[in-house]
């Protein structure tokens, strides 16, 4: 965790700089729990965001149709990375949101394939993930269940969905128009839309593709808002010693269980937009391989930045599908050993202290006061 | 967003109860019958014990008496087996134990327990965002760290600083929360005799000027000479005597199940 000093406990100038809305904008997404405080990192990222938006143009429908998909998974590598990074819950149940999200999607959107009933499904899909994370969560977190014990109870949470899910190809189980098709999962899902008829704008590939991006975009930065609010504050309080921060008067399973919710409606956004990609969802999404996923992207990248996370879910993605075939998921294994053993913290952490960590320009995080006095490390 | 604003802000919490015979008293906390087993061991038993507002009482006994046990049950760590707690006049027994600190009652673990990763200044932020924002969290926060004698350190991060600084800095964090009760289990073990010279002083001072009542756990009998008014002593689980130190030293069965004298 990058250490910073209090220099403000609100809205204002935080380089030096002249008091503007951006300066203003700063300060609510900026602290000690994210990586990249400076001008140039938020230079970087306006020209990589510019570049992701001249994507299409470039390379054309298909492949940013494509390439859209990596980013919707970007969504669930940032639940993940919110839960386990920034509270300590290690959840493989991302995808039991994400899966429990596509089906509530599609259920009602085919059912309504109207643009009302479309913006409906959207989100009674988000909703649906939260639900089910709400739902689990209270269980564990009020039921005492911690550490590596919510790991297994997540990943069981999977596997039963998976089953369940594999066998549900009879008639009765169809509801309204929409049957579930067990193992062969539910085609048909109509593409996303929002609005009423009359008034409605429908997302194609390219129109899908600049969707996701905006909210992307916005889900990164409101998450960078939320870890370093007070709140966010508490959240890694959480992660680093329960019964100390419950010793300040934190309700820490109240804290879990937020976070946990969060992270279902994100996990939630991602299942949504993937089965309005695919028209299609199957219980694939519950399948062990696919849970592994969010793990091994959050590793990557850093579970404890969500630049990381994100950006190590769509290059890991970008990667995985270039190559293709059973030869991708044993080449993104050997990448999740390599980090655990050599990297645990992650690329995006180590590339910020090693390139970026001694950056001292206006904005970024000033070095320790009594770094030189030899009392402080005399421990 | 700040989690729990809308409560336990430590301006003016402790009221004297009013006993059901109408008589003010000025009793903080008090357990009656408290007892907790763990399977078939019974660590603490039957145990009848009051803190008046303000008052500083040590706890002591040999290892395994029960000690760190009834600190965790005041707590809420711990539910009793059997038993009531009372704190301000109400009872406390099934009050979660965020709600307990909420109420006023603070705490400091046996091993330091900072956030290692984050600044003396992040560390301190912490408990005192909870009620205060702005400039009154800045000034609080500024006050915390000097009262623990961490001005200078603000940015350091909290691993980097020795084990004495660690006590003092957890010790700050505890108390910034402006508690009327305050449980410190062996603040000065593994620290020498200047660093706990200044933990008895700051615990005295606190004590003395912001009237915050202590319950301490201590093994360390200088240390408990130099700061308690009362001493309880545990053995076995349950009460053995209470008295001033002076008593507590003098006494025979004392010295024979805790200090190692003949009897």
């Amino acid at each position: 965790m990058a250490t910073e000093t209090e220099t403000t406990s609100g809205p204002g100038p935080v380089d030096g700089g002249p008091d503007g809305p951006v300066a203003s904008l700063r300060t609510y997404v900026e602290g000690p729990n994210t990586v990249g405080q400076s001008r140039p990192f938020w230079a970087g990222f306006v020209v990589a965001v510019l570049a992701l938006a001249a994507y299409p143009a470039i390379v054309g429908g298909y492949q940013a149709s494509r390439f859209s998909l990596f980013m919707v998974y970007a969504f669930l590598g940032l639940s993940l990375s919110l839960v386990w990074g920034y509270a300590g819950i290690l959840s493989f149940g991302q995808v039991v949101f994400f899966g429990v999200a596509g089906y509530t999607f599609g259920v009602v959107a085919v059912n309504f394939a109207t643009p009302a009933g479309i913006t409906a499904a959207f989100f009674a899909g988000i909703v649906g993930g939260a639900l089910m994370a709400a739902v689990l969560g209270y269980f564990m977190f009020y039921g005492g269940v911690r550490d590596v014990y919510v790991t297994i109870i997540t990943l069981v949470s999977t596997l039963v969905l998976h089953t369940f899910m594999a066998q549900t190809a009879g008639d009765e189980w169809t509801v309204g128009k929409a049957a579930l098709g067990g193992f062969n999962g539910m085609p048909t899902i109509p593409n996303l839309a929002f609005g009423v008829e009359g008034a409605a704008v429908r997302f194609g590939s390219v129109s899908f593709y600049y969707l996701v991006l905006v909210l992307l975009v916005g889900t990164y930065l409101g998450l960078r808002a939320l870890v370093n609010s007070d709140y966010g504050r508490v959240m890694v309080a959480v992660r680093e010693d329960e019964d100390r921060t419950r010793m300040f008067g934190y309700d820490v399973e109240r804290v879990k269980l937020v976070v946990f919710t969060v992270g279902g409606a994100l996990a939630g956004l991602s299942g949504v937009l993937y089965a309005a990609w695919g028209n299609y969802v199957s219980p694939q999404v519950f399948e062990l391989a696919f849970a592994s996923l969010p793990v091994i992207w959050a590793s990557v990248g850093g579970r404890k930045t969500l630049l990381g996370a994100a950006a190590a879910t769509i290059g890991i993605e970008f990667f995985r599908n270039s190559l293709g075939g059973e030869w991708a998921l044993v080449a993104v294994g050997v990448l999740l050993l390599v980090f655990v053993l050599g990297l645990p913290g992650g690329i995006v952490p180590w590339v910020h202290d090693r390139y970026l960590g001694f950056r001292t320009d206006a904005g970024g995080p000033a070095p320790p006061e009594s770094a030189e006095n030899p009392e402080v490390t005399d421990s | 967003m700040s989690p729990d604003t809308a409560t336990g802000d430590p301006s003016v919490r402790h009221t004297p109860a009013v006993e059901a015979t109408g008589e003010i008293t000025d009793t903080l906390l008090e357990t009656r019958g408290l007892r907790k087993e763990f399977g078939g061991f019974t660590a603490v038993d039957d145990v009848n014990f009051s803190i008046e507002a303000g008052e500083l009482r040590c706890l002591i006994g040999p290892n395994g008496a029960g000690k760190s046990t009834l600190l965790k049950l005041i707590t809420g760590t711990y539910r009793p087996t059997s038993g009531k707690i009372y704190y301000d006049g109400r009872d406390i027994t099934a009050v979660d134990p965020h709600e307990r600190v909420q109420r006023g009652i603070s705490m400091k673990f046996q091993v330091p327990s900072v956030y290692g990763d984050l600044t003396v200044r992040e560390n301190v932020r912490l408990p005192v965002q909870r009620f205060a924002g702005g400039d009154e969290r800045r000034r609080r926060v500024d006050d915390a760290i000097a009262a623990a004698g961490l001005s200078g350190y603000e940015a350091v991060e909290a691993s980097a600083l020795s084990h004495g600084q660690q006590q003092q800095l957890e010790i700050g964090m505890a108390a910034s929360l402006e508690p009327d009760l305050l449980l410190l289990d062996e603040p000065v073990a593994g620290l020498d005799v200047a660093e706990r010279e200044a933990i008895a002083e700051r615990v005295t001072r606190l004590n003395g000027t912001e009237d915050i009542a202590f319950v301490v756990i201590e093994h360390d009998t200088e240390f408990v000479a130099e700061i308690a008014d009362e001493v309880t002593v545990l053995h076995n689980g349950e009460v053995f005597r209470e008295g001033s130190i002076e008593e507590i030293e003098s006494d025979a069965d004392v010295q024979r199940i805790y200090l190692g004298g003949d009897t």
